[in-house]
């Protein structure tokens, strides 16, 4: 390959999706080109980020070959604006013929029969999959340490995590492996690792996006979102995903207002007539120094085009990590009970000598298959969960939930969205949070109260800490008005790069990316 | 050990039972309660699946809104205030034949609460059964345990799961205390799950075979010394699959536990098992701690909302419930009130009333179904349904009668006929030539020689004694090949002895 088409690459993998798909509609570059860049970039990445789990090489490009050649019989009409641009997928979501693990030992080799419908969806646009990322197994952590495969590495700073459980996701989109990625976010899984590694990362509404086909870690807090490198491109992922599905019970059966087009208007960076509601509750004392000082900086912004920033307070918000780590693992440990050994995935005989039964084979897989997180947790919500206990926990936690829920319908009385640092501080290294499992938990003390109101809320890049890492400045929509983030946010995000001079990922040391150039 | 019993006449002296049911019954959908994997009876193991019903990674059940409508139909037919919102809860428990390791199941939201049922007794009696609550869940699948005895799973190889079952929609009736039975009440509880049967046979919404599962019950039961005592401890006795196995529980329970109950024993809370083979029920696990189910709402389903206006137009298309039906069906045919319990005992409730809307009066068609009919089935060892003869044939033969073409012996003859698949009773009456002489000529000779080779029976018939006029008749029939008019021939004689 010459030195002038390495370069090709390298402008093509740093594009935004928005950008490549243009490229795709004007015929100046084919969805195999931008899936062999990628994969190139992930060879070339992949000692030392361990985004993926899976590499779905093959696939990848026979999607691709799919698409270009529809494209070229004038068949992509209509398509969503994203078709053929490739994207990564965290490995808790099911993908028909490819290996979905959820980083556990419990489901390795398992290949599922079926598509989730996100992915049905993104098939049906001829979005390429690049493979799998890696995460927390289950979901279940905030740093992907928790991985029973591997651990990724934060591109900013390759001693450090990611932020969890979507660091693969994450870490995929922030090294330019893909341009996008899916997650799942049940307290924090997506905006977390976002703003640790200077990504977007959006919760949806509960119910915008289908669950069917995402591997339930805690049903009523779980949703599947974008991961980005920019707001637009979220929006138009998201728009792709969303939408009522007949297989989800819990799925919002409306139409929802247009986020891509809220976004488009965020752009022109004019915020006139818009109330942000700052979170009292979360920010300032137990927030990083350089984390606060970002997202001051960033309310500033807000002001300067226009906004109107009130002080709101959500006063049971104090209470929202208590009741998300009731609520959170009785669902676990009620999710989890099916990976028994008995139809598929692992499966452990007893060791000799031992009854052979079921439920000895059922121990002796768990115990296997399970890491330490994972199993502390089921046993938090088998206990929640238990009779005598039920009523003190989990029925108080679910209290508290109604609790939350009315604080965020008071606040958005006085606001049309409230704002907080999306993380206390900026990504750890490997190792430091690992042995201190409620330390760790107070990563998501700012994302979890969105998960339990169901409201949509979305993690943008605000700069860097002192530190040099990547802060999160994060925005809260009434439930079902998604549109009404994305619009700040893109004017936030247009701000930001006006005042750095472009987008905060180009100022990130990529040697991988050099070394291809060579 | 075997347990000793008391006479049960004694243990009804001596005791109050209190018992109660908890009946399943398999609703059928075409498909599953949560997902469309489609249901059908035998079929090849593990062929009716989706994700969705074997529990994979990422699945979510979606309700079977017609499973809804059926327990709604259900609901108003056990008198049941319909919750406006019910919830599904996850009843978590480990079986290899459960996809996700819990049960879909209602909880404190059931969809059917607060009802009763009046069941009508072998004697006519009347007693009603309060209903605690009708709820929905689904069923898990079927293990077959390979390499044991009998097929148990003590000492099996191994076993077999076959998850075509899993997800059917079941609903679980549960009663309340059933009190005041006293001696009779395996007689109740035989005829509340009857009942029972028949309405949701009614409704249509359940096949309701007993053999084939789709319909079961745990009996509980409990004895205490007065009906002002609290309630005894209970056994409960799973899964008994037929009627006169859930009364010949209910009459070996309450013959076991007085016996304990009387030597000063303890009666252990505990589920049994009705053993057919033995006729006796068996202690399985003891409850010494209560199962922990973990139930909280399952956070995949919306609650189920029903307005009140759905109910309103379920309840407007209700078909007649069977003892409605009954009572009219009685009041038409105008039949006695034992006729009538025969007939449902005999389930021929039916066939008289299609052999009736053929044509046939209904006097005749009862006649036919449990009188000859009746008799051959029972010879054959078949149900009245499993006769190779319609109510329509069984109606034109009955015409046939009526008009004075056959007489009885004819018309079994030709009834015979059919069964043997000889055709439609008018084809078999064609091929046999089958024909009631009325002709007075030949009758008259037929009566003339009869009398006239029995002279000593003929002075009886003059002298006014009548019990030998079978035996001329039988003559005449002889003569005449089966095929004379009984009546036209006993006319005859009388004639003929008084011109004699």
């Amino acid at each position: 390959m010459s030195s002038q088409d390495n370069s090709r690459l390298n402008d093509l993998v740093t594009l935004s999706a928005a950008e490549m798909a243009e490229k795709i509609q004007h015929n100046e570059v084919s969805s195999r080109e931008l899936v062999e860049s990628e994969l190139k970039v992930i060879e070339s990445a992949e000692p030392s980020i361990q985004a993926f789990l899976h590499v779905s090489k093959d696939e990848a490009l026979k999607q691709a070959d799919a698409f270009d050649k529809k494209h070229a019989a004038g068949e992509t009409e209509g398509l969503p604006e994203l078709a053929g641009v490739p994207i990564a997928i965290k490995d808790m979501i099911v993908t028909k013929g490819i290996e979905t693990t959820a980083a556990s030992k419990i489901l390795q080799g398992w290949v599922p029969p079926y598509d989730a419908t996100v992915i049905t969806k993104i098939k049906a646009a001829g979005m390429p999959i690049l493979g799998k990322t890696n995460l927390d197994e289950f979901a279940q952590g905030s740093s992907t340490e928790h991985s029973a495969y591997t651990t990724t590495h934060n591109p900013w700073d390759t001693e450090r995590v990611p932020g969890g459980s979507g660091g693969g996701s994450a870490s995929a989109v922030a090294s330019f492996e893909a341009p996008l990625a899916l997650g799942t976010d049940t307290g924090g899984s997506i905006r977390q690792p976002g703003a640790l590694t200077g990504t977007v990362g959006v919760k949806p509404t509960y119910g915008g996006v289908s669950r069917f086909g995402a591997i339930a870690m805690a049903s009523s807090l779980d949703q599947i979102g974008p991961v980005s490198r920019t707001v637009l491109d979220s929006a138009l992922l998201h728009e792709l995903i969303g939408g009522y599905d007949e297989h989800d019970s819990t799925s919002i059966p409306k139409s929802l207002p247009s986020i891509v087009k809220a976004a488009r208007e965020g752009q022109k960076m004019d915020l006139k007539g818009m109330k942000v509601g700052l979170i009292k509750e979360i920010s300032g004392e137990g927030f990083q120094p350089g984390v606060q000082a970002r997202f001051d900086e960033a309310l500033k912004a807000l002001e300067n085009m226009g906004a109107e920033v009130v002080e709101v307070s959500c006063p049971h918000l104090s209470y929202a990590l208590g009741a998300y780590y009731i609520i959170m693992p009785s669902e676990v440990s009620s999710n989890l009970a099916r990976y028994d050994g008995m139809r598929y995935g692992l499966r452990v005989m007893p060791p000799e000598g031992t009854d052979q039964t079921a439920a000895n084979m059922m121990a002796a897989t768990r115990e296997a298959g399970f890491g330490d997180e994972v199993k502390r947790r089921i046993i938090l919500g088998t206990y929640a969960l238990s009779a005598g206990y039920y009523d003190a926990w989990y029925g108080s936690a679910q209290k508290v939930r109604t609790l939350i829920i009315r604080d965020y319908e008071n606040a958005f009385k006085q606001c049309d969205v409230l704002v907080s640092p999306t993380s206390p501080s900026t990504a750890f290294k490997f190792g430091e949070k690992m042995n201190d499992p409620l330390t760790m938990y107070l990563e998501d003390v700012a994302t979890i109260p969105a998960n339990l109101a169901g409201v949509p809320a979305m993690s943008i890049p605000a700069g860097l800490s002192d530190d040099g890492l990547p802060v999160g400045f994060q925005f809260f929509a009434p439930q079902m008005r998604d549109d009404l983030m994305y619009k700040p946010a893109a004017a936030l995000e247009a701000a930001l790069d006006q005042s750095r001079g472009g987008p905060m990922l180009q100022s990130m040391k990529t040697p991988w990316l050099e070394s291809l150039a060579k | 050990m075997a347990d000793t019993l008391m006479k049960f006449a004694d243990a009804v002296k001596k005791y109050d039972p209190v018992f109660g049911l908890e009946v399943h019954v398999e609703l059928s959908t075409n498909t599953k309660l949560f997902c469309p994997a489609h249901i059908e009876f035998g079929g090849e193991p593990n062929s009716q699946l989706t994700p969705v019903s074997l529990g994979l990674p990422g699945s979510l059940p979606v309700v079977n809104k017609t499973a809804i409508d059926y327990a709604i139909k259900l609901g108003l037919a056990l008198h049941c205030d319909i919750a406006e919102w019910s919830q599904f809860a996850r009843k978590n428990y480990f079986y290899p034949d459960m996809p996700r390791d819990y049960q879909i199941s209602q909880y404190d939201k059931p969809l059917n609460g607060n009802g009763y049922l009046d069941v009508e007794l072998d004697d006519g009696e009347m007693f009603r059964v309060p209903i605690e609550r009708a709820h929905v869940e689904d069923d898990a699948g079927k293990n077959t345990h390979v390499g044991g005895a009998d097929g148990r799973i003590e000492g099996a190889d191994h076993s077999l799961c076959d998850y075509n079952r899993a997800g059917v929609p079941l609903i679980e009736i549960v009663t309340k205390p059933v009190e005041g039975a006293g001696a009779r009440a395996a007689e109740i509880a035989g005829a509340y799950v009857r009942t029972i049967r028949d309405i949701v046979r009614a409704l249509n919404i359940s096949h309701a075979r007993m053999e084939q599962g789709n319909m079961r019950a745990d009996v509980n039961i409990s004895l205490r010394k007065t009906p002002q005592d609290p309630l005894g401890t209970r056994s409960e006795t799973k899964n008994v699959n037929s009627f006169k196995g859930i009364e010949k529980t209910l009459v070996y329970e309450i013959r076991r536990q007085a016996a304990i109950l009387d030597k000063g024993g303890e009666i252990l809370q505990e589920t049994r098992h009705w053993d057919e083979a033995s006729q006796t029920t068996a202690g399985g696990r003891v409850k010494s701690d209560a199962n922990d189910y973990r139930y909280f709402p399952d956070p995949d389903l919306v609650m189920v909302h029903v307005t009140k206006s759905h109910i309103d137009e379920l309840a407007a298309h209700m078909p007649e419930m069977p003892r409605e039906r009954r009572a009219r069906l009685k009041a038409e045919w105008k039949f006695s009130d034992l006729e009538m319990r025969d007939a449902v005992n005999a389930g021929a409730l039916d066939l008289i009333e299609e052999t009736v809307k053929a044509g046939s009066d209904a006097a005749g068609a009862r006649k036919w179904w449990m009188g000859e009919l009746s008799r051959i089935a029972n010879e054959q060892g078949v149900s009245l349904e499993e006769l190779s003869i319609t109510p329509q044939d069984v109606a034109d033969v009955q015409n046939l009668v009526t008009a004075g073409k056959l007489n009885d012996k004819l018309a079994k003859q030709t009834v015979a006929g059919v069964l043997a698949g000889e055709g439609t009773p008018a084809e078999v009456v064609a091929k046999h030539n089958y024909q009631v002489v009325s002709d007075d000529g030949a009758l008259e000779s037929a009566v003339t020689e009869a009398l006239d080779k029995n002279p000593d029976i003929a002075d009886k018939l003059r002298s006014g004694n009548m019990k030998p006029m079978g035996a001329i008749i039988g003559a005449v029939m002889r003569a005449t090949h089966g095929q004379a008019d009984a009546k036209a021939v006993s006319k005859i004689v009388m004639q003929k002895i008084h011109q004699g």
